[in-house]
């Protein structure tokens, strides 16, 4: 519904153009678009109030700059505050005390058991740590055979003890357990409970008390409405969590419950789960929550990020080497890394105006680049630096050592001397011209 | 009574409950609703007791009550239309005419199930198929046990599709449902094909005369193309062994959702053609007022909703007790 809330801005502003600076009588109206627009995207009624007179103070009087219209101005301004109060990014979690202990709470079906999972499999793959599940959910039918399954596909220990009904005891047992079997993190799993279930409530606080965890970590499901102010704060209430996880982000939701629980506990949004597989673990990024949560396709931003992440040095390097005609695969290599850089493929795609929508239903795997990635990995570094060498023999051994086949190679050459011509074309581009052209059909599809 | 009526009437009534029974729910439902709304509510109430008109300051009151129940700005907008065209004519002098005109304004929202001419016409077609489907974590397993509870407890024969055989130990979980209640289930092994369970659970009750089949689906998120595309192979397998089946589409819905559940009640709709809705854990502090714009613009009624983990805790919905808990004071 406010797939372009930029151009609705643009329009309430129309009494501004040729005034070059907004005012407090312009800006009225479109306050209320963007309460809207806020609303609409869940965030909670009050937070979606104070949020726009902040916004409005800040814009009164700005100058208009020639090359942006208002509303885009706006937008900006907005893009900004939104992102501001959201936190930095990445607030990891303390890993130093052995062993690290980790209290998972939430509501009923926001994700807890699979974000258990999830962050197992993180800690243990990219942390190098030796996790230990605790199935402390005693309630819901198959919790406990649910955690053991997730840990038995990512080869982690569980605890459990399927015949206590006190999850106090087996919080202990399993601290107890680690210890002696050299587990340095312990994550436990809690059933499900409402925030004004009281008894419930007093459980997972004694669990707090008992077991004193390192980390507390609030998981709330991200399609969550105007509710997320209530739970937020009773579960804050009771355990002071250190931070929050955002579930099911890969959904369609704009995610305002993100703004809201921001806004009223103030703990930082830690981790983001973006796929029921067991790798779908993400750190939060807010400047891409707050361009979610207006849900613009937005232009501003895409060359934004584009500018802040492209490596200016690179750039120069790689301009050089297209004019030598030197640009090889292994520049073509790191490229993609820098594409990849600025995070999620389908997100950046839904920037451009237009396409955002288009793109909806079809599913952009992020490992797009997989394929044109081991086939480069598989070249001698000869033949990176010297695509012409590449013969049939050669195609052969790197369609083997790759797992792809030679049409599938042979593609990817056809494009990249494509992309060679015209880069050669458009020299003296900065590097969002570049990229710009890398987002088109240049690249083999795998 | 023929086997349809009996169907629809179990659908449709809450008939077999005493009296005693309704206050002990209603009771459950408000607890939760009451703190919040009452104060806003007496507020409102007070400052425009014998005007004509509703000033800017009471619309936004009474569109904060509106906003923070899920309602969302459209609807919102559409009930605050409608109850000041009302005010015009008709001036409320009380605080209690005010809350009737609200209360009648959104009920008007609200799609009767009796208001939707059912499927249930056939007698040819026994067993009455439901299947359930939503996006992951809604409570859609744990309904279909309080379903089965419910049909069971009307002294219909119930069997149980374990059609979720992706998330890990979703059949473990149906299947202490099934023994619990002591219904029948049809299950295969976890990642095997759900369409070929469903199709195995139909004739399965089939062979055994039946009466209801409901079959659980695998959580999905309605933006993810393929898996709603194998929700309906599931939906489109069924009715090679009954023509009507499923006779019921059952979209699970979170009360606590917000403005997604729109979109979830949209895409589900053009995949499966969902023609009722169940509201899940009503007993938190969540309103599920998202449901009045879902029954306004897609016209699909709510016909349960849950209020606690228990067994019995399935209610038939009733869109006065719906309405009256999100304005009681």
């Amino acid at each position: 519904m406010f797939e372009n809330l930029s151009d609705k801005l643009d329009k309430a502003f129309k009494v501004l153009k040729g005034q070059g600076s907004i005012s407090e009588i312009n800006v009225a109206q479109t306050m209320k678009e963007i309460r809207k627009a806020l609303i609409s995207a869940d965030v909670d009624f009050k937070t979606a109030k104070e949020f726009t007179a902040k916004v409005k103070d800040k814009a009164i009087g700005q100058e208009v700059l020639t090359t942006l219209k208002p509303g885009e101005l706006l937008t900006k301004i907005m893009k900004d505050e939104l992102a501001d109060l959201m936190g930095s990014s990445s607030s990891e979690i303390n890993l130093d005390k052995k062993p690290t202990v980790i209290l998972v709470a939430g509501l009923q079906g926001s994700g807890k058991t699979t974000f258990c999972g999830k962050l197992a499999y993180f800690l243990k793959n990219t942390k190098k740590k030796s996790p230990l599940l605790v199935a402390c959910d005693v309630y819901r039918p198959a919790a406990i055979d649910q955690i053991s399954v997730l840990a038995d596909q990512i080869s982690v220990n569980v605890y459990k003890e399927v015949e206590n009904k006190n999850p106090i005891q087996i919080s202990n047992n399993a601290i107890d357990f680690a210890k002696k079997n050299k587990h340095d993190v312990i994550i436990i799993d809690t059933a499900g409970r409402l925030a004004i279930d009281e008894q419930m409530m007093d459980e997972i606080t004694n669990i707090k008390s008992s077991v004193n965890p390192n980390e507390i970590l609030f998981v709330v499901d991200s399609m969550t409405g105007q509710d997320a102010v209530n739970t937020a704060k009773a579960f804050n209430e009771r355990l002071d969590f250190n931070g929050v996880v955002l579930t099911k982000l890969d959904g369609d939701t704009r995610g305002g419950a993100a703004l809201t629980i921001r806004s009223v506990v103030d703990k930082p949004i830690k981790f983001i789960g973006t796929s029921e597989k067991m790798e779908g673990l993400d750190i939060f990024h807010p400047d891409r929550m707050a361009s979610r949560i207006l849900g613009m396709g937005d232009v501003i931003s895409l060359v934004e990020r584009a500018q802040q992440q492209f490596d200016e040095e690179e750039a120069r390097k790689i301009q050089k080497k297209i004019a030598k005609n030197t640009f090889g695969f292994d520049d073509f290599l790191k490229q993609i890394n820098q594409i990849k850089k600025m995070g999620n493929i389908k997100d950046l795609a839904g920037m451009i105006p237009g396409v955002g929508k288009a793109i909806k239903d079809v599913d952009i795997d992020n490992d797009a680049f997989k394929g044109i990635e081991s086939i480069i990995h598989s070249m001698t570094p000869y033949e990176r630096s010297n695509p012409h060498v590449l013969n049939g023999s050669r195609k052969k051994r790197i369609a083997a050592g790759s797992g792809t086949n030679v049409q599938e190679i042979n593609q990817l050459i056809k494009q990249f001397s494509q992309m060679g011509k015209m880069m050669k074309m458009m020299q003296g581009g900065g590097a969002s011209r570049m990229m710009q052209m890398m987002k088109g059909n240049n690249l083999p599809k795998f | 009574m023929g086997f349809f009526n009996k169907i629809k009437n179990f659908l449709t009534s809450n008939e077999e409950e005493n009296t005693s029974d309704k206050i002990e729910k209603q009771k459950k439902l408000n607890d939760g609703l009451e703190k919040t709304k009452s104060s806003l509510f007496e507020k409102i109430s007070k400052k425009v007791v014998g005007k004509s008109k509703i000033d800017d300051e009471d619309l936004d009151d009474i569109e904060e009550i509106l906003i923070t129940s899920d309602i969302g700005v459209d609807t919102s907008l559409k009930i605050i239309e409608s109850l000041e065209k009302r005010v015009q004519k008709e001036k409320y002098i009380s605080s209690d005419e005010l809350t009737k005109i609200l209360k009648e304004e959104i009920e008007l929202l609200l799609v009767n199930s009796t208001d939707i001419d059912s499927d249930v016409k056939f007698e040819s077609d026994i067993p009455y198929v439901i299947m359930v489907v939503g996006v992951n974590g809604v409570g859609k397993t744990t309904t279909i046990g309080k379903l089965a509870y419910k049909f069971k407890k009307s002294g219909f024969k119930v069997v149980l599709g374990a059609a979720d055989t992706f998330r890990a130990a979703a059949i473990d979980q149906l299947t202490i449902w099934a023994d619990r209640v002591g219904v029948e289930i049809v299950k295969q092994n976890m990642g095997s094909d759900p369409a070929s369970v469903a199709y195995d659970t139909l004739q399965s009750a089939i062979s055994k005369n039946a009466d209801v089949v409901i079959i659980d689906t695998a959580g999905r998120l309605h933006n993810k193309v393929n898996l709603m595309n194998e929700l309906s192979k599931v939906k489109s397998v069924m009715s090679k062994l009954i023509p009507n089946a499923p006779h019921d589409v059952l979209l699970v819905l979170d009360a606590s959702t917000g403005q997604n559940a729109i979109e979830q009640a949209k895409q589900f709709s053009s995949v499966t053609q969902v023609n009722s809705l169940a509201l899940t854990k009503l007993d938190g502090t969540a309103k599920g007022g998202v449901v009045i714009g879902i029954s306004d613009q897609l016209k699909i009624p709510v016909r349960f909703i849950g209020v606690g983990e228990a067994m019995e805790d399935l209610q038939i919905f009733n869109k006065e007790t719906f309405v009256d808990t999100l304005f009681n004071n």
